[in-house]
């Protein structure tokens, strides 16, 4: 029982990470129908950016609104130079130019920081565990990371229903063209929602760097399952998002954390150990073919 | 249309030249093993083997991308499951141990390669007939997650190697032909992707063909003439699976090795840069586009080892300014215009 809460709250965690992507992305691509494979890239960016302040002043009270920064800057500045000039594209152009984006990314990261995994402590004010129930201790970390993912989350609707911005974003989704012929200036607008997706993505890295190690790459493993939690969750909805991302946070977490004991007590032998890895690697990807199956076009239909 | 109609004189005179140019093309490519030891490169053979090869799996995705307009993003899987089908039925030639209670394992090209091509086809058939529920991005993220999800596979595949992948000693036998010569299995790729390229000229070219164009232009208008497009697009993508695996299959026994790593995502990106660098749509863009893509990668990593970073905004600069491909610059200097 103790596992299984504690298996729920790392599940959470993941869920919430995703959810930080994985709204940045569908706001991305339902305002502005633009696919953005670099989104990873601003995740990794604003991850070493923490890193790196971190290690230079040891602070991290400097580190992470570092980390979320840059990661806004970086992305505004991939708005400007690249992407603006992608919306009137094709979804295959937008792919291969922020594959391209991708390559440049990882390589000028290794340029700077090495190939080696850069390892951030956990900050010392945070280092703790609480005790949640008895018998039941949590890293004190974590739950922050959860608190935060969720404030983002209510933060991101408040956002989105009650201000002037998000009636725009709103107005932006169902009807691009709409919006231009009323006077609003388009342009401004996209590049300011893709400057906060970039920081959402930036925060995402930025509070999983700690708890993972900081490479060049985890961008992209982040990505895919991204756009697992975006199919799931139907493209361009952030609620679908939401519900999407905490679906495939806790099925993949429940899946590695129990999968290898059930099929221990079927087979024997390291075999059992390995064709679990592989199977609860998998796991979610089978989920998305069950979605698809039923629902063709995600939970949420589209600008929900 | 009615320009084709304008161009139609102008077109046969320049189908002839083409015709003429290709039959060249492909005798000189033949003579190029003959030309690299005269010249005393004999590593020149590997390069032109992993082009060809490439050069299959670029046109083979190219009937799915470029010509049914589906933008798949996950071929890598098809190519590595071909190459994996062959390792594995090696695997199980040398070791003579059974699979699934079959006394499976060959070393003949001759049941490999049609095998790789069927269970790859297999494979596609599976996941296209589900990725092609969705359409548009939601087809990108889809096809992207499922190649994930079986570089996973055989990632956790301890029993073939897992994450070292295989090794197999041997290429591959056929009748008559030593294909441990590099030259033989030059000769024998070249040919291989040559008839595999005109059979897709001939599928482009057949009422089938123009359905899948069709498709793409606009399938709505294809599904208000009566048409029901989703068998369409599922053929196209199994039969652009199947070339990726055959693809595969001669890679494999090309390196001799196998891993994971042929299906990682970065492949299935290269492969549709390798389309659209040649052009989409045209018959010998993508293969244009391999060698291309190839030759690139080569000079650049002569130059530095961070050559991905010249590379990077190099393929942003052509995706923004340079429409097209290749095939755009050839019809421009033939004066041509085709669809």
């Amino acid at each position: 029982m103790i596992l299984l809460i504690e298996q729920i709250l790392n599940g959470l965690q993941l869920g919430v990470t995703l959810f930080l992507l994985a709204s940045g992305l569908t706001l991305i691509f339902g305002i502005m129908g633009v696919i953005n494979l670099a989104h990873g890239s601003l995740y990794m960016v604003g991850a070493y950016a923490m890193a790196f302040v971190a290690m230079k002043t040891g602070s991290f009270a400097l580190a992470f609104p570092a980390g979320v920064i840059a990661a806004g800057v970086v992305g505004i500045g991939v708005e400007y130079l690249v992407v603006r000039h992608l919306y009137a594209r094709d979804h295959l152009d937008q792919v291969l130019a922020t594959f391209g984006l991708i390559l440049f990314f990882n390589q000028a990261i290794i340029l700077v920081f090495g190939r080696q995994p850069v390892f951030v402590q956990i900050p010392e004010s945070l280092s703790g565990s609480v005790q949640l129930l008895p018998g039941l201790k949590y890293s004190l970390y974590r739950l922050v990371m959860i608190g935060v993912g969720l404030a983002s989350a209510v933060g991101l609707y408040w956002l989105i229903t009650k201000t002037r911005l998000g009636m725009l974003i709103r107005a932006g989704a169902s009807n691009r063209d709409m919006v231009r012929a009323l006077g609003v200036k388009i342009g401004g607008l996209f590049t300011l929602v893709f400057g906060v997706g970039a920081m959402l993505a930036g925060l995402a890295g930025v509070m999983a760097g700690p708890i993972l190690s900081v490479q060049v790459g985890m961008g992209e493993q982040v990505l895919i399952l991204t756009f697992v939690v975006v199919v799931i969750g139907g493209v361009g909805s952030v609620r679908g998002a939401f519900l999407g991302a905490l679906t495939v946070g806790m099925v993949d977490t429940m899946l590695r954390a129990f999968l290898p004991g059930m099929l221990r007590e079927m087979m024997t032998g390291p075999s059992a150990d390995a064709m679990s890895a592989g199977l609860s690697a998998m796991g979610v990807y089978v989920l998305m073919a069950i979605v698809l199956l039923v629902r063709p076009h995600g939970s949420a239909g589209a600008h929900g | 249309m009615a320009e084709t109609n304008i161009n139609l004189a102008a077109g046969a005179r320049s189908w002839r030249w083409q015709t003429a140019v290709l039959i060249g093309l492909v005798l000189l490519l033949a003579a190029l093993p003959l030309l690299a030891n005269m010249l005393g490169m004999p590593s020149l053979i590997s390069l032109a083997t992993r082009i060809v090869i490439l050069a299959i799996a670029a046109s083979s995705l190219n009937l799915a991308l470029g010509y049914a307009g589906l933008i798949s993003f996950g071929h890598a899987a098809w190519y590595g499951i071909g190459a994996y089908v062959v390792g594995i039925l090696y695997r199980h030639f040398v070791s003579g141990e059974a699979l699934l209670g079959l006394p499976i394992g060959s070393d003949q090209l001759l049941i490999t390669l049609p095998a790789a091509m069927l269970i790859t086809g297999l494979c596609s058939g599976l996941i296209g007939a589900l990725a092609l529920r969705t359409s548009g991005v939601q087809f990108i993220m889809i096809t992207l997650a499922f190649a994930q999800m079986i570089f996973f596979f055989f990632v956790a595949l301890k029993a073939y190697g897992g994450d070292d992948g295989l090794i197999i000693r041997r290429r591959n036998e056929l009748p008559f032909v030593d294909l441990r010569e590099n030259e033989n299995f030059y000769w024998l790729s070249l040919l291989i992707a040559v008839v595999w390229i005109l059979l897709l000229s001939r599928i482009v070219q057949s009422r089938f063909g123009a359905v899948l164009t069709g498709i793409r232009q606009s399938e709505p208008r294809m599904a208000a003439l009566g048409i029901a497009t989703y068998p369409y697009k599922l053929v196209a993508f199994i039969l652009s699976g199947m070339g990726c695996g055959l693809a595969g299959a001669l890679m494999a026994n090309h390196a001799r090795f196998v891993s994971p790593d042929m299906m990682h995502w970065t492949q299935s990106g290269e492969f549709m840069i390798m389309v659209i660098l040649g052009g989409a749509g045209t018959l010998l863009g993508p293969a244009a586009g391999a060698a291309m893509l190839i030759l690139l990668e080569m000079q650049l990593g002569a130059v530095t080892e961070h050559w991905q970073i010249i590379l990077g905004p190099l393929l942003v600069l052509m995706i923004l300014f340079w429409r097209g491909g290749l095939s755009g610059l050839w019809r421009q200097m033939m004066g041509t215009r085709h669809d």
